[in-house]
């Protein structure tokens, strides 16, 4: 079994265990240098992100990117890099510092927090919790913190509303989020990440593909790219909560959002494309972190397909979206599993499998009628006459007495 | 003295004094991100524990709800941090009274209790505690009934909500 990363680690724990340090002090040091290397590792990939957002929407925009540092523009986010760090750092008058300040940190920090909990390989994982999942909806809880913070400190009224606007977003697509997380959790019976991917013997998008739906939505709505991009509606309200910041703290932002979409991608793949599960990962467990990360650059890519593909959605169809649609489609998907899973108790793992994958297109079978007949009605009401204001019949019917319904 | 002392001598500072601050802080924004700092720290008693289903909950109901909750309220409230109002009403002399004899008898009950200077010990890894909660909860010998009380009234709060919001047509 080839595994460098902890033979690594059990080499370095001997070394400073020879050192004479106490068993204590060495497990302080390892976890110090474990989460330096995890964070770096992490924040490394996020610097690859900028170049590759920026290469692949040129590419729907039918531009060629950036291409004149480095082959390819590789180099143009070390450049980008140095702008933000030499820009002037500006506060705004009658900004509250300190929480101005402390916001961009704690935007990125809590993206980076989730990785704590993501499995990068079998033997290879930050933090192994039994609560993982809940930990993942906890971080993110205070990552919306971050953001209430910035567009209140900056004492300006676009960030504001930009604030109000991610609160009401981000706290109502928990909601379904959240019942869409229990599933997975209720399929592996652990809340553990690690134990998660572990039972997934079969992907869990083949098991439970409205939850995958459901989850998929959500964490696009989570990190606020379009559709769900209300809190920076440049049309509207500028740019949302971080209108003032300017350089490395923007940067910090901006380095966050992208990153965040890129978690959401690991997060996808974690729960439901099975983590760090590909071919010969039993014998190289470091294969793992490969086909981790190609899963998550996979989901990313299909978000940033979303994102430079579809308009912003109207804030009234965003918030009905959410309560009449996806948390009842979400509560319906939870109480179908529970039940199903008491049904193929004794079923072997494909019995298991396909009666899930049965329950599951039912589902979407019947979402999809309902959704049709809703659709029919509406288009009923649009397609209906209304009285309308019409200069010829006004004047045709001007021997006879005014109707005043036709003017309305 | 251990680590593990000196951590909760270190996070026990922290919360109260988080606490105090919240009281005495005259801007309200400023008050809720203490009281945020304050519940952070009780989730971390919880971890110290080994209850950490009940921390990461502490988290996301009192930071990730109830916290940006309120500071929702307070932002759409027009000018509150702008007008100073006095810290202290007429009844300060008697909140002091209940405060003082609250926290000396629960500090003389405590004293009494046998493992008050006890430090917690480490749980089996074959036991799973969230595990042993969660059959807890749903189990008729346990709290089974408590739980479904517990329930219905969040239901009913639930209800009563949408009932307040409801537009009258």
């Amino acid at each position: 079994m080839f595994d460098p990363i902890t033979e690594i680690g059990n080499w370095f724990e001997g070394v400073l265990a020879n050192l004479g340090l106490s068993p204590g002090s060495v497990t302080i040091i390892l976890a110090v240098l474990g989460v330096l290397i995890v964070v770096s590792f992490v924040l490394i990939i996020d610097i690859v992100l900028v170049w590759l957002e920026r290469k692949v929407v040129a590419r729907f925009q039918d531009r060629l990117g950036p291409n004149r540092v480095g082959p390819f523009g590789l180099i143009q986010p070390i450049a980008d890099i140095v702008k933000l760090l030499i820009k002037e750092d500006t506060t705004p008058f009658g900004a509250d510092r300190i929480i101005y300040n402390l916001a961009p940190i704690l935007a990125l920090a809590t993206v980076l927090l989730i990785w704590s909990v993501i499995p990068f390989a079998p033997t290879l994982v930050g933090s192994e919790i039994n609560v993982g999942i809940l930990f993942i909806v906890a971080v993110g809880a205070i990552g919306t913190l971050a953001i209430l913070m910035a567009g209140w400190a900056s004492n300006n009224k676009y960030a504001l509303l930009g604030a109000f606007r991610t609160v009401a977003q981000v706290i109502s697509y928990e909601v379904p989020m959240l019942i869409a997380l229990l599933v997975p959790v209720l399929l592996a019976r652990t809340m553990s990440v690690q134990g998660i991917v572990k039972e997934q013997e079969i992907w869990y998008v083949f098991l439970a593909p409205v939850s995958a739906l459901i989850l998929f939505l959500t964490g696009i709505a989570e990190i606020g790219r379009t559709p769900f991009d209300l809190l920076e509606a440049e049309s509207e309200i500028v740019a949302g909560f971080h209108i003032e910041y300017s350089g490395m703290k923007f940067g910090l932002f901006y380095a966050g959002e992208l990153l965040h979409a890129l978690t959401i991608g690991a997060l996808f793949s974690t729960l439901f494309l099975g983590g760090w599960r590909g071919p010969f990962v039993e014998q190289v467990p470091i294969l793992g972190v490969v086909y981790l990360f190609f899963k998550a650059f996979l989901v990313y890519f299909v978000i940033m397909w979303i994102r430079y593909s579809l308009p912003r959605i109207r804030i009234d169809h965003m918030l009905n979206l959410n309560w009449k649609f996806l948390t009842p489609l979400a509560l319906v998907v939870l109480i179908a599993t529970a039940v199903m899973d008491k049904i193929l108790i004794n079923a072997s793992t494909r019995g298991y499998a396909i009666g899930m994958l049965i329950v599951n297109i039912v589902i979407i079978l019947l979402t999809l009628v309902i959704l049709h007949t809703y659709a029919d009605t509406k288009r009923e009401r649009v397609g209906e006459l209304r009285p309308t204001a019409n200069p010829d019949a006004a004047i045709s019917s001007r021997d006879k007495t005014p109707d005043v319904s036709t003017l309305v | 003295m251990t680590f593990i002392q000196l951590f909760f001598i270190f996070i026990a500072a922290a919360t109260l004094g988080a606490a105090l601050l919240v009281v005495t802080t005259r801007n309200l924004i400023h008050a809720a991100l203490w009281l945020i700092v304050s519940l952070f720290g009780v989730a971390v008693f919880y971890v110290i524990l080994n209850a950490g289903f009940l921390a990461m909950v502490q988290v996301v109901i009192y930071i990730g709800a109830i916290a940006i909750l309120m500071i929702f309220a307070i932002m759409l409230t027009r000018k509150v941090s702008k007008v100073p109002k006095p810290a202290f009403n007429s009844n300060w002399i008697w909140a002091l009274l209940i405060a003082v004899v609250m926290f000396g008898s629960m500090t003389w009950i405590l004293n009494m209790w046998p493992q008050f200077e006890a430090i917690p010990t480490a749980i089996a890894p074959s036991i799973d505690p969230l595990r042993l909660l969660g059959v807890a909860l749903v189990s008729p010998e346990a709290y089974v009934l408590p739980f479904e009380l517990a329930s219905l009234l969040l239901l009913a709060a639930l209800v009563g909500a949408i009932v307040v919001a409801w537009e009258s047509r």
